[in-house]
């Protein structure tokens, strides 16, 4: 009997925890009144949407909504919860839906027209194939292959400059790339290809690319921080899949150990669109605005690790020196990438694993 | 007809709470994949079935599972016996350690196997990198912990005594174990190896990073059918795959437990120092101890590199938002996320699994009650097995709407959480309750005692203890969720592991750094809530 009273003391304990905060319940607050609020805007994003504290509030002040973020997932998972979801949308307005996914978003309907008026520079981004607008570009990073320039002078080997240069065998067993499958630049790396060699070229290609000793490893954060010279592991491969702003993360001394081969890149823009069927559709347009400020389009680069689609907005000192952009990038046709990212996917795993 | 209400009234909210957040929002997504443009049509998920890519990642799973298991227990088995039968100094900080893999998220594990294995790394001499080895080597990594904690607890209270009886009549110490203990120990070590196999099958990160992406399992397949290419009828033939196989799983493994509980014979003794009759023990431990122990060194002499020499510049960022503000919150921020969580997470899973634990152990009077408190327990098992995109995606597309609008709550975090918590928590509650004699129970009664009164009196003061047990498991497992919460956590109140993820995702060395710093934050956080749980004591913490 005595001994139930010994649990008193813990029950009273992890109730008085629960109620001094340590537990996340109470926390809600306006949060749990779904999306059907017309004093709020509901954000639905992936889990690299970051936008400094501050801004997200100067909207607030600005707009007079509140700012609900919901972010989870990459890029692929936001476009199929959407698409899953069109009928009764998880918010108002999508961020973050790029131009590899973007044909499968529209042809289910998820978007509703809106015509933001665009920054300098920024109509070279418009998706192709979307003349409703439904799509207002907002950032874009390409990706391209990474060499570490320290390791090829140590080497006495000038470093590759082309696609075809990695397959040669001067460059064996140097090249560590994250696959089409499980990762997003992996892919654009596929589509690359793609463009570059044609729909039936690029198969030869990849075997000739896995011939010179190509390593594939799951994602991006495995082929750059563990797989590369240059990364956090200090790998053994001077050769990677990466972005073309990374160069700017390799500073030392006033000048980068890395460039990023600007014959090798796709580029992959993001998109903000107001969803069909939105609760606060005039909130939506005012974030999607709002993305396309000076201000957000100038904190991209630090917190998204991307390159506003606004030419005019200055860029962080380690980005204009050493971020060099690509000027003519492979692309392939929005609506091919959707008719056929099964196939191509199943014929790169066919061709990798043999 | 009582006693049936009486256990469908206890048996109600456990079951209400995994009907609405386990099998409604699967059976929502897999029923996705059945209707195509508003038309019943199995017959395109049946086609599926017959695909010779889906025969491959089937039996791929089947086999690494099977292979992961069976090294588990190889190297978990004589483990437990040294770590939970002989006495030596340290053993109890050994046992914390040896759980900390258990929560640490998959993606930092990855970098530190394979800045081991890798052809730069250490160990790259062995052509492990990209191997089926490496991805089995992973998946033991994971798991053995869950057989040393199970197989030891069980063994801990094994009566000596019948084994000291057969020494005694000249039986060798093989003939012993294999005629005395090892039937003793038969319903552990099932329960174990069931357990163990679930988190095998359905691995996720291991298979993809240690594997090189030359494998793929179901698991694995499901996350690329529904993230990447939308194909629900797929995914939905390989859910079903995955359920049926379970299902069968458990059915075995329940029939193979179906003994009296070895923890009834509960012996105090104290046990013996190390001899060097338990060389197996002592080699078990030593393979271990090297494998769990030489990724978290890997991992903690990352966290404190900075630059070319060592610091703590790396932990002292945790309370920033990164070098150039990457995160939305602080690292400290997530991690008082991450405990509030677990509070929660604990405290639902606990409640949930005492009811199901109380009813699945009560004395059955029939065949039928027998079996319904059978397929309860089995029931409960399901959400280990069950992949976390099929559940992330089936909240989203069933909870959407009252009374079960859930999509924009804090609370649906810890609930998934305690979900996936849940089966641990009844596994070590059902053997303590199971270990009560029944006869008690009738003695209170027939005091007057009503059915409250006697639970507070019989079964409470045996099982106060392990209810903080399985709090600290719950506990632990909520730290380290990453599948579920990767799903359902808000932007703005990032867990730990969320928070790892963003920052080893995104370049930097800083980052970089700051990631396996917090890892280490992790698993020493988890580590420290697993020496707690030791300094219970309680034999069947981790008894499964």
């Amino acid at each position: 009997m005595r001994r139930i009273w010994a649990v008193a003391p813990a029950l009273l304990v992890s109730g008085s925890l629960a109620l001094a905060g340590c537990s996340t319940i109470g926390e809600d607050g306006g949060g749990s009144d779904g999306a059907s609020s017309p004093d709020r805007v509901v954000l639905v994003t992936h889990d690299s949407f970051s936008l400094p504290k501050p801004l997200q509030r100067k909207f607030e002040e600005q707009s007079g909504y509140d700012l609900v973020v919901r972010g989870s997932g990459d890029a692929g998972i936001l476009t199929n919860k959407l698409v899953l979801t069109k009928d009764d949308p998880l918010g108002d307005v999508a961020f973050g839906v790029d131009n590899t996914f973007a044909s499968r978003a529209l042809d289910a309907g998820v978007f509703a027209p809106y015509d933001a008026s665009l920054p300098a520079g920024a109509d070279q981004y418009r998706l192709a194939g979307d003349d409703d607008h439904e799509l207002t570009p907002i950032d874009n990073a390409s990706v391209c292959v990474n060499v570490d320039d320290t390791w090829f002078a140590s080497h006495d080997l000038a470093p590759p400059k082309t696609l075809d240069d990695l397959a040669d065998p001067r460059y064996r067993d140097l090249f560590v790339t994250p696959g089409a499958a499980t990762s997003s630049p992996g892919m654009a790396f596929l589509l690359t290809t793609v463009a570059a060699y044609g729909e039936d070229g690029w198969q030869d290609y990849w075997s000739r690319l896995m011939a010179n000793g190509t390593r594939l490893v799951d994602g991006w954060s495995q082929a750059y921080e563990v797989d590369f010279t240059q990364g956090g592991g200090k790998g053994d491969r001077p050769i990677v899949l990466s972005y073309d702003s990374s160069p700017a993360f390799t500073v030392a001394d006033g000048t980068s150990t890395t460039s990023a081969l600007l014959d090798t890149c796709f580029r992959q823009v993001e998109y903000a669109g107001v969803l069909a069927g939105a609760a606060n559709p005039q909130g939506a347009e005012a974030l999607v605005d709002f993305l396309l400020t000076p201000e957000v389009q100038a904190a991209l680069p630090d917190s998204m690790y991307v390159f506003p689609v606004d030419a005019s907005v200055p860029l962080p000192k380690e980005w204009a020196s050493f971020a060099k952009q690509p000027t003519d990038p492979y692309a392939v046709d929005p609506a091919d990438i959707s008719a056929h990212r099964d196939e191509w996917l199943r014929e790169w795993s066919d061709v990798t694993s043999r | 007809m009582r006693r049936a209400l009486a256990l469908a009234a206890l048996a109600a909210v456990p079951l209400a709470v995994l009907g609405v957040f386990f099998v409604l929002p699967v059976l929502g997504m897999v029923s996705e994949g059945f209707w195509t443009d508003g038309r019943f049509d199995p017959a395109a998920v049946l086609e599926v079935l017959g695909r010779p890519r889906v025969h491959r990642v089937v039996w791929f799973t089947v086999w690494s599972a099977s292979a992961g298991t069976a090294l588990s227990l190889l190297l978990g088995v004589p483990a437990a016996h040294l770590l939970h039968r002989r006495r030596f100094p340290g053993r109890r900080v050994l046992r914390a350690v040896l759980l900390v893999p258990f929560v640490l998220p998959t993606v930092v594990v990855g970098v530190a196997f394979r800045e081991l294995i890798g052809e730069a790394g250490p160990l790259g001499f062995l052509g492990l990198d990209g191997s089926a080895a490496a991805i089995v080597a992973g998946l033991v990594f994971f798991n053995v912990a869950v057989v040393i904690r199970a197989v030891g607890a069980a063994w801990e209270s094994l009566d000596p005594r019948p084994a000291e009886a057969a020494a005694a009549l000249g039986a060798s110490p093989a003939h012993v174990f294999r005629t005395v203990t090892l039937p003793m120990l038969r319903p552990a070590i099932m329960s174990a190896a069931s357990v163990v196999f679930l988190f095998c099958a359905t691995a996720f990160g291991v298979v993809l990073t240690l594997g090189g992406l030359r494998y793929s399992s179901v698991e694995t397949e499901i996350y690329l059918l529904t993230t990447n290419l939308l194909d629900l009828q797929a995914a939905a033939a390989l859910s079903i795959v995955q359920l049926v196989a379970i299902t069968s799983l458990l059915v075995v493994t329940s029939r193979l437990r179906a003994v009296p509980d070895p923890t009834l014979a509960r012996s105090t003794a104290r046990p013996p120092r190390v001899s060097r009759a338990d060389w197996p023990g002592l080699l078990a431990t030593g393979l271990v101890v090297v494998l769990v122990g030489l990724p978290v060194a890997a991992l903690v002499a990352g966290s404190l590199q900075v630059g070319d020499g060592y610091g703590l510049a790396n932990y002292r960022a945790l309370d920033t938002v990164g070098s150039r503000s990457a995160l939305l919150v602080p690292v400290t921020d997530a991690l008082v996320t991450s405990l509030r969580t677990a509070v929660d997470a604990t405290w639902m899973s606990l409640s949930l699994g005492l009811l199901v634990a109380v009813v699945v152990t009560r004395r059955s009077r029939s065949r039928t009650e027998r079996r319904a408190r059978g397929l309860l327990d089995g029931l409960f098992m399901l959400p280990l097995g069950v992949s976390a995109v099929t559940l992330g995606f089936g909240f989203l597309i069933t909870l959407d709407r009252p009374p079960v609008d859930f999509r924009d709550s804090l609370l649906l975090v810890p609930i998934a959480q305690a979900l996936v918590a849940l089966p641990l928590v009844v596994r070590t509650l059902a053997p303590v309750l199971g270990g009560v004699d029944d006869r008690q129970r009738q003695a209170a009664a027939s005091l007057g005692a009503g059915p409250l009164r006697a639970f507070l009196t019989v079964d409470l003061p045996a099982m106060w203890k392990p209810l903080l047990a399985a709090a600290g498991f719950a506990f632990a497992v909520s730290l380290g969720e990453f599948g579920a919460t990767s799903f359902l956590a808000r932007e703005d109140h990032p867990t730990l592991p969320i928070v790892i993820y963003h920052l080893i995702g995104h370049p930097g060395a800083m980052n970089y750094g700051m990631a396996l710093a917090a890892s280490v934050v992790l698993a020493g956080t988890t580590a420290l809530v697993m020496l707690l749980v030791e300094r219970l004591r309680v034999p069947s913490v981790g008894s499964f």
